[in-house]
């Protein structure tokens, strides 16, 4: 699985780039729990990658390694080609790592455009005092970031609810402004957490498009937690799977699919 | 308007009007459109341009003379100007109704034999595609949004956009054809087929000449006083006449402005944005913004609600006189005067209607509180009374002779009769050449000298000359006693109500009247928001006991109403159920503009119907569904069988007056 060539095709014949992030033997404990076991798994440009497993398997843990919010205790990411050190989150979003969280944290009383122009916070170069000023410079700033949020607002469809406080949003809403938020920032790795969870038949299928279509338009990497198994699958290039802390398959959905392991902790088999 | 009035023998088709615009006032606006939050313009010059491009890419990609091309997509400049294009290269637009599901879109298409289409975005590709399997005719794809077409195969497929950059480079190849295709245009060539709707059988393509375009949409604006400074919104679906017409028709031979919404759904901010002066609208979008205004003062501060109430029982009183130039006391004016600058004013510029010169309301009828209260505010709305045969007008209401229950006099230029059975015909220059492949229907409509049946039944007024059309002519009938059956006349009463959305009334040849009622989710969810009524989904909310009793209180006002009238008394409602789901188009139960397909759900529900003829309390059902993107289910529900008290019909000759 873990070749180092440039190029992976996938199972539907599309090529992928090479690897931007490497995770290496990451371990990472909360006091005495363990909640990651020395896992290593790769991202690769372009790609689509699920992190799955049941309840309590690590995953969010793992995915807050990754947007650098946990420091992990031993293991290393690598980010681009090189080691990272432990940094600020800032600096994670500084790198063009981007997310979305599990339990929608927006600015509630804030409309869905200013929402979306804080995703835009780290193409902002003008200090308080010339914002307070705002005529000339940051006027010309504000113009050019209002331009690349239009663009997302449009294509995530929310041109509607566009001058409508957050608070008054329903749930299926608010995840996809969240998600317009993460996009403004032009991220190059893009960060889900379970992006469909709570959400009816239809506005799961409205969230997968829209995954699959910044993926093809912007060619952004995604790397996603999902619990709906139908969607990961058809979603996915390649999956990650996760049990009590430890990787127990990586491989494309159907390779993950008939690991036996995979299937004995889904189906619940008794652990030791 | 000089200019404009003496153009008709050299105008002899739209690409004509499109340069004339260009000469004369090129540097006004003629499209806008708004895109990521503002509102893009295209001068007349710059939309020849484009519209020029576009004609020399589809002479690129092969489009004869005579070819179909297909346009199926929202209301967006790029797709106006594909049809206008089609025209130059001497192809025939065909418009489709962008929401209708895959197999009636196979229909349609194979039926017209369209070669090229014009998709809006992927959903409508992927249907194209899907299609295509089984109709091998579609030679090339063409979509306007780029989104999520990446991955698609395009050796049969390409973006508007990037046609247009070819058409435009390669212009040196194709320009003397063009201008040869362009000149050989007469006025009696095809400028657009649309398809109907049909509330039975299958769509049928209507063709329209240049002439029935060019001509109605001169006769109109002539009637209207249209000038090239109108602002309208174009949000109706492109495949309807009316929108053909208002937005292609009456755009180009006035040389007005084609303002084109972000998406649907800001279609209420895109209209306050642009203040049309010139409007058009079905009922029910008037029927949504005064449930929303009315929804909105109940939660208002008190000082507000007695403000607005205070002042619209004025504007009731005085509001339409003044429109229509009556005479009205001084204080009676000055008192709405006070009621313009407190209540009015900021109404009307809160619902988009701060300009309103005109506007008409058509397609169905509209309740006549509806159309007083927006007529009291000083909108000049107005009735007609089209079909697409007609290329849209046959009766219109001219300023100051407007009445909620008549359609108005003949249009310019339309001949209207009336025959024995009440069924009206009219004559015009806007008369369609004919059906798309079908002379039988073309003959059964339409005969030797040019009057064609409207398939509606009415009656002109002897003291005013106005037209008041009845119903559907096939729709009319006759109860078991012999009394007059007129479904509309008892559905548009209690579809007035603001809570009931849609009502279909059974009883041809029966010996009494019972209905199916659809609630309006919008207004029945408030309802229940207010009184602390708790429910789960519409079907929830549709049963229950607290709406079942309001809407029984709405019957047995309409039965009342109804008993009343003479002729008509023997339509009251004896029992109704308030169905669990919807009337939708997508089922099949309405046509693609709303109207209720009549004979379709009388089977579909014969069931239901048995039930409310047979004196049972309630019925179970299961109904099948069809979801937006074609897949079918069914939902199952018991539905609780209300009783109306009814107006004994001897009564009725007290009650008459």
């Amino acid at each position: 699985m873990l070749d180092n060539s440039e190029e992976y095709v996938t199972e539907d014949g599309r090529k992928i780039g090479g690897v931007v992030m490497e995770m290496k033997n990451i371990t990472l404990r909360f006091g005495g729990v363990v909640a990651i076991k020395d896992i290593s798994f790769d991202i690769r440009e372009g790609e689509i990658r699920a992190i799955i497993g049941p309840n309590g398997a690590g995953k969010s843990s793992m995915l807050n390694v990754i947007s650098g919010f946990y420091v992990p205790q031993e293991g290393e990411v690598w980010f681009h080609g090189s080691k990272r050190p432990p940094m600020r989150p800032y600096d994670v979003a500084r790198q063009g790592i981007a997310r979305t969280f599990q339990n929608i944290a927006l600015f509630e009383g804030m409309s869905v455009l200013d929402n979306v122009m804080t995703g835009r916070l780290n193409y902002m170069k003008t200090n308080i005092l010339q914002q307070a000023i705002w005529r000339g410079k940051a006027e010309a700033e504000e113009t050019k970031n209002r331009e690349a949020v239009e663009k997302m607002i449009d294509f995530l469809e929310i041109q509607h609810i566009r001058k409508t406080p957050v608070s008054r949003l329903p749930y299926g809403l608010k995840k996809r402004v969240e998600l317009a938020r993460a996009l403004a920032a032009e991220p190059k790795l893009l960060l889900l957490d379970e992006p469909m969870a709570g959400m009816n038949v239809e506005e799961k299928e409205d969230m997968s498009r829209f995954i699959l279509d910044v993926n093809d338009e912007f060619g952004t990497t995604i790397a996603l937690i999902e619990h709906d198994m139908g969607v990961v699958m058809d979603l996915s290039d390649r999956v990650v799977v996760m049990d009590y802390g430890k990787k127990i398959g990586d491989g494309t959905p159907h390779e993950v699919r008939n690991n036996q392991e995979v299937i004995d902790a889904y189906l619940g088999v008794s652990h030791d | 308007m000089a200019q404009t009035q003496s153009g008709a023998e050299g105008m002899q088709s739209l690409p004509a009007l499109l340069h004339r615009n260009t000469v004369q006032f090129g540097d006004a606006p003629a499209y806008r459109e708004k895109e990521f939050g503002i509102w893009q313009c295209w001068t007349w010059t710059e939309a020849a341009a484009e519209v020029r491009s576009l004609a020399l890419g589809f002479m690129e990609i092969g489009v004869e003379k005579g070819d179909h091309i297909a346009v199926i997509g929202r209301n967006r400049p790029a797709h106006y100007w594909s049809m206008v294009a089609a025209q130059m290269v001497g192809a025939i637009p065909v418009p489709l109704y962008q929401d209708a599901v895959a197999e009636e879109m196979a229909y349609v298409l194979d039926h017209c034999g369209a070669k090229y289409v014009v998709c809006g975005d992927q959903e409508q590709v992927d249907k194209v595609i899907e299609i295509q399997e089984n109709l091998h005719q579609v030679k090339h794809i063409l979509y306007t949004d780029k989104r999520g077409m990446r991955k698609y195969d395009h050796a049969q497929m390409n973006a508007l956009d990037d046609i247009k950059a070819e058409g435009s480079a390669g212009h040196a190849r194709f320009d003397a054809e063009l201008d040869r295709r362009i000149a050989e245009i007469t006025y009696d060539d095809t400028c657009v087929m649309l398809y109907t709707s049909g509330t039975t059988g299958k769509p049928k393509g209507v063709v329209l000449s240049n002439r029935n375009v060019i001509e109605s949409a001169k006769n109109s604006a002539q009637f209207d006083h249209l000038t090239r400074n109108e602002d309208i919104l174009s949000y109706l679906p492109m495949a309807w006449v009316g929108d053909f017409i208002f937005s292609i028709g009456q755009a180009y031979w006035c040389g007005f402005c084609v303002n084109c919404p972000e998406s649907a759904d800001t279609m209420m901010t895109d209209l306050r944005e642009i203040g049309p002066t010139y409007f058009f609208a079905p009922p029910r979008v008037f029927e949504t913004q005064l449930t929303n205004v009315m929804i909105r003062m109940e939660d208002a501060g008190k000082l507000k609600r007695r403000m607005f109430h205070h002042f619209m029982a004025h504007a009731k009183k005085v509001g339409g006189l003044l429109l229509d130039a009556k005479p009205v006391g001084f204080g009676d004016r000055l008192k709405y005067a006070l009621g313009n600058l407190l209540v009015y004013g900021p109404l009307k510029d809160t619902l988009g209607y701060g300009r309103f010169r005109v506007g008409y309301t058509a397609g169905e009828a509209i309740g006549p509180e509806i159309f007083d209260f927006y007529r009291s505010l000083g909108i000049n709305l107005k009735q007609l009374y089209g079909q697409t045969e007609a290329t849209v007008f046959i009766t219109v209401q001219p300023d100051g002779e407007v009445r909620a229950d008549t359609v108005g006099v003949p249009a310019p230029d339309v001949e209207l009769k009336i025959d024995d059975t009440g069924e009206i015909y009219y004559r015009s220059p806007g008369v369609f050449v004919e059906y798309y492949n079908n002379p039988d229907s073309t003959a059964s409509t339409k005969d030797a000298e040019g009057w064609v049946a409207t398939g509606d039944a009415g009656f002109i007024e002897e003291s005013s000359g106005h037209l008041r059309i009845i119903d559907r002519a096939k729709d009319v009938g006759k109860m078991a006693d012999g009394s007059m059956f007129a479904p509309k006349y008892v559905e548009n009463k209690l579809k007035f109500y603001p809570d009931i959305l849609e009502v279909v009334l059974f009883g041809n040849g029966k010996d009494r009247c019972v209905a199916f009622i659809n609630i309006d989710l919008t207004a029945v969810a408030n309802w229940a928001e207010r009184n602390n009524v708790a429910y789960a989904s519409y079907q929830e909310l549709a049963g229950h006991p607290l709406v079942l009793e309001t809407i029984r209180d709405h019957v047995e006002e309409v039965n009342k109403s109804v008993a009343a009238d003479e002729m008509l008394s023997g339509c009251q409602v004896h029992r109704f159920v308030v169905l669990h789901k919807e009337l939708d188009a997508d089922d099949g139960e309405m046509t693609r503009t709303r109207k209720v397909r009549r004979g379709f759900v009388e089977d579909k529900f014969s069931d239901i119907i048995a039930a409310l003829y047979d004196g049972s309390e309630r019925v179970s059902t299961t109904t099948e569904v069809t979801y937006e993107d074609g897949r079918k289910g069914s939902i199952s529900a018991t539905l609780e069988i209300v009783d109306a008290s009814v107006v004994p019909v001897a009564q009725h000759k007290v009650a008459a007056e």
